[in-house]
C-alpha cells in the first residue's frame, strides 16, 4: 500500500496543473551561481515564447548578480531534470514553452559560457 | 459500630493501582475494537506486560513535582518581566534567535501534546498509555511556558505578534510544521519512533543545548529559566523514547526492519529541521556557544554513535543518512543563513552580515568550507549594501516536496552545485532536495503528494491572491517593521533607547 493506513487511502495532489489557471510551473536553476540560494520557480503560460521566459521572468530576478548583464541567452547551454538525473537539453528559443516539450513542473538548469560565478566557487 | 481502618496501601501497591490498575481486559467489547490503531502499522506486540515503566510516577506525584516547578518558573519570569530583563541580552540581534525559537517551538510543543494524547489513547498497553499521557501534559506545559516567556519579548520587539497566524502560512514555518504533521498523521508506533525516540532522544541535545545555552550565554534569563524548568520533563521523555524502541525491538524480530526504516526517515527529517538550529548557533547568537559542526560532533557523532552501538544487538544500524548529514555539517548553517538574508523581506525576523570578528570565528570553526564557499558571499553582500544595493532575491524559490525547505542544499561532496532529485508519480512530477527526502516520498507517496508547499500555493492564488504586498498582508507581516535588516530597525533603535534610559538620568 502506498501509505500505511487502516484502509485504502489515496491522497489528492495539491499542485496539479489545473490549479494554475491555464498556466504551468517551471523551475530554472542558474548553475554555479549560488548567490541565489535555490532554483527559481516560475508560473508561465504554455504559449509563452521560451526566450521571453528568460528575458522577462529570469533576467529580472538574477539582475543583482555581476554576471547577469553578460548573459547572451542564445549561447546558454541547458540540462533538463528527470527521474534518472539531469540530461542535456537544447531549447528552441523561438518556440513556446509547450512546443519545447516543457510539461508542468519541469526543472531546467543552465550555464552561460565563461560565467562561473564569483570567487571560483560558483557563487 | 466498630470502624476498622484499613491499612494504608504499600507504595508498591499504590503505584500499581494508579498506573497498571487503570487498564483492564475488556469483556463485552473486543480489545481490537477498543484499540483499533495499534496493529495496522505491522508492529507485533506479543506481551504488553513486558513493558517496563521508564519512570515511576503516579499522577498525584506528577502534579506535585510539576506544580513546584511552575511556582519557581513563574517567580523567575515575573522577576524577569518586572526588571526589564530583556535589556540584559548581549545585543539586540539576539532577540531574533528568540523570535525563531518562540515562533517555531510552541506550535511544535502543542502538536507533540496532541500526538502524545492520541498515543495515550491508542496503545492497548496501559503502562505505555500512562507514560504518554504524562508526556502529553508535559508538552502542553512546554507550549504554555514558552508562550509566557515569549509574551514579554512580544511586548517590546517586532515579529512575534502573528506567530500563530503565520504557522500555516509563512514559508519557513512549513519546515517544522510539516515535520509534526507527518508524525501525527502516522500511527502511534511511528509517532513514538519519530518524536519519542528520534526527536526526544537522539536529537534532543541538538535543540535544547543550543537554545538554552544560547540564552544563558546571551543574558536571556527568561528563556534560560524555561530551559531549566523543562529539563526534568525532557529526562522523562528520553527514557520513554528509549523504552519504546527497546520494547518494540524485543517483542518480535519482524519489527526490526519497520523500526529501522522509521529511524532512518526521522533521523533525516530531524537533521533537516535542525539546520534552523545550526544557523541560529553560527549566525544569530552574538555570544556563540560552539559551532553547529562542533555540536553535531559531540551530540550526534559521539553520543549518537554510542547509542547505535547499543542498538546493534537488536539488528539496528546507523541510519544511511548520517553519512550525508556528517558531510553537510560544514555547510548547512551557512546555506540557510544565506537564504534568510536574501529572502529577508519575507521573514518575521531581522538579518545582518556578521561583523569581521564573527566572520573570523566562522573561518576558524569551519576551516574546510567557510572561506571558500561562504565568506565571499557575505563580503559581496556587505559591499552591495554599502553601495546602496542591498542584495535581495525577489524570485520565488523551489520547495522540496518532503522537508519543504527551499532547495538550498548542495550535492553531497560538491558545495558549488545545488542538489536536485526528481521523480514521476501518477503522471505528476515531484522534486526533492536530496536522495533521503526522495526515499521518504517513495515509501508513502499518497502522503506527500498532499504537501502544502508555500511557493506553489502562492502561484495558485491561495496566499492573498496577488503579489508580494498581498502576501505580506495575508501573513500579517508588517513591512519595514518585522522584516529586513537589523541595522536601522525599530528593534535596534528601541533597544538602544531603552538601554540608555535604564542607565542614565537623562
Amino acid at each position: 500500500m502506498s501509505v500505511t493506513a487502516i484502509r485504502e487511502y489515496i491522497g489528492e495532489p495539491r499542485d496539479v496543473v489545473a490549479n494554475y489557471h491555464g498556466n504551468q510551473l517551471l523551475y530554472i536553476c542558474w548553475d554555479r551561481h549560488l548567490m541565489f540560494a535555490a532554483p527559481f520557480i516560475f508560473m508561465v503560460p504554455p504559449d509563452m515564447k521560451f526566450e521571453e521566459v528568460l528575458t522577462q521572468l529570469v533576467a529580472p530576478v538574477i539582475q543583482p548578480h555581476p554576471d547577469a548583464a553578460k548573459i547572451e541567452w542564445r549561447t546558454t547551454s541547458w540540462e533538463r531534470g528527470g527521474a534518472l538525473g539531469d540530461v542535456p537539453w537544447q531549447p528552441d528559443f523561438d518556440r513556446s514553452v509547450a512546443e519545447n516539450g516543457l510539461v508542468h513542473k519541469t526543472w531546467l538548469r543552465f550555464r552561460a559560457p565563461g560565467l562561473d560565478g564569483l570567487a571560483g566557487a560558483g557563487i | 459500630m466498630d470502624m476498622k481502618a484499613d491499612r494504608k496501601l504499600s507504595l508498591k501497591d499504590r503505584y500499581r493501582h494508579l498506573t497498571r490498575g487503570l487498564g483492564w481486559e475488556t469483556s463485552y467489547q473486543k480489545m481490537d475494537d477498543v484499540f483499533p490503531y495499534d496493529k495496522y502499522e505491522g508492529i507485533k506486540i506479543h506481551d504488553w506486560d513486558k513493558w517496563e515503566d521508564p519512570f515511576r510516577l503516579t499522577m498525584d506525584a506528577y502534579w506535585k513535582y510539576q506544580a513546584e516547578k511552575e511556582r519557581k518558573l513563574y517567580a523567575v519570569l515575573d522577576a524577569f518581566v518586572q526588571s526589564n530583563g530583556h535589556l540584559n541580552v548581549t545585543d539586540a540581534r539576539y532577540i531574533n534567535a528568540i523570535k525563531l525559537f518562540f515562533c517555531a517551538f510552541p506550535p511544535l510543543e502543542y502538536m507533540a501534546h496532541r500526538g502524545f494524547s492520541m498515543a495515550g489513547r491508542q496503545f492497548r498497553g496501559v503502562g505505555t498509555r500512562v507514560a504518554c499521557q504524562m508526556q502529553s501534559i508535559d508538552e502542553i506545559r512546554h507550549m504554555q511556558t514558552q508562550m509566557h516567556t515569549a509574551s514579554n519579548y512580544n511586548r517590546y520587539y517586532n515579529g512575534i505578534h502573528a506567530m500563530i497566524h503565520q504557522l500555516p502560512r509563512i514559508w519557513y514555518m512549513s519546515v517544522p510544521k510539516s515535520f509534526f504533521d507527518d508524525a501525527i498523521t502516522a500511527g502511534p508506533f511511528e509517532w513514538m519512533v519519530a518524536i519519542g525516540f528520534s526527536f526526544e532522544y537522539v536529537l534532543t541535545n541538538l535543540v535544547f543545548v543550543p537554545f538554552m545555552s544560547g540564552a544563558a550565554f546571551n543574558g536571556d534569563l527568561g528563556t534560560m529559566t524555561f530551559g531549566f524548568s523543562a529539563q526534568s520533563d525532557e529526562a522523562r521523555h528520553m527514557t520513554l523514547g528509549l523504552e519504546c524502541i527497546k520494547f518494540m525491538l524485543e517483542q518480535d524480530p519482524a519489527n526490526v526492519p519497520i523500526v529501522q526504516r522509521w529511524i532512518d526517515k526521522w533521523t533525516w527529517r530531524g537533521v533537516r529541521v535542525l539546520a534552523l538550529v545550526g544557523m541560529m548557533m553560527d549566525y544569530m547568537l552574538p555570544k556563540r556557544i560552539m559551532s553547529w559542526q562542533e555540536a553535531w560532533e559531540i551530540y550526534f557523532e559521539q553520543n549518537g554513535g554510542a547509542l547505535f552501538k547499543d542498538l546493534a544487538r537488536y539488528g539496528i544500524k546507523i541510519p544511511d543518512c548520517v553519512e550525508q548529514a556528517t558531510l553537510e555539517k560544514e555547510h548547512i548553517s551557512h546555506q540557510l543563513w544565506a537564504g534568510i538574508y536574501q529572502w529577508n523581506f519575507g521573514t518575521a525576523l531581522h538579518a545582518w552580515i556578521p561583523g569581521d570578528d564573527e566572520l573570523d570565528w566562522l573561518s576558524a570553526k569551519y576551516p574546510n568550507s567557510f572561506d571558500k564557499y561562504y565568506r565571499p558571499r557575505l563580503e559581496a553582500w556587505r559591499e552591495m549594501a554599502k553601495d546602496g544595493k542591498r542584495f535581495m532575491n525577489t524570485g520565488l524559490a523551489m520547495n522540496c516536496q518532503v522537508c519543504q525547505y527551499p532547495t538550498i542544499f548542495t550535492e553531497p561532496g560538491d558545495p558549488s552545485t545545488l542538489c536536485h532529485r526528481e521523480l514521476d508519480y501518477k503522471g505528476e512530477k515531484y522534486h526533492f532536495c536530496s536522495d533521503h527526502c526522495k526515499t521518504i516520498f517513495e515509501h508513502e507517496p499518497e502522503k506527500y503528494v498532499q504537501s502544502w508547499l508555500p511557493m506553489p500555493q502562492l502561484y495558485q492564488g491561495t496566499c492573498g491572491g496577488g503579489g508580494v504586498q498581498e502576501w505580506m498582508d495575508w501573513v500579517h507581516l508588517v513591512p519595514g517593521q518585522d522584516n529586513m535588516d537589523f541595522e536601522g530597525s525599530q528593534d535596534q533603535r528601541n533597544f538602544a533607547l531603552w538601554k540608555g534610559l535604564a542607565s542614565s538620568n537623562k
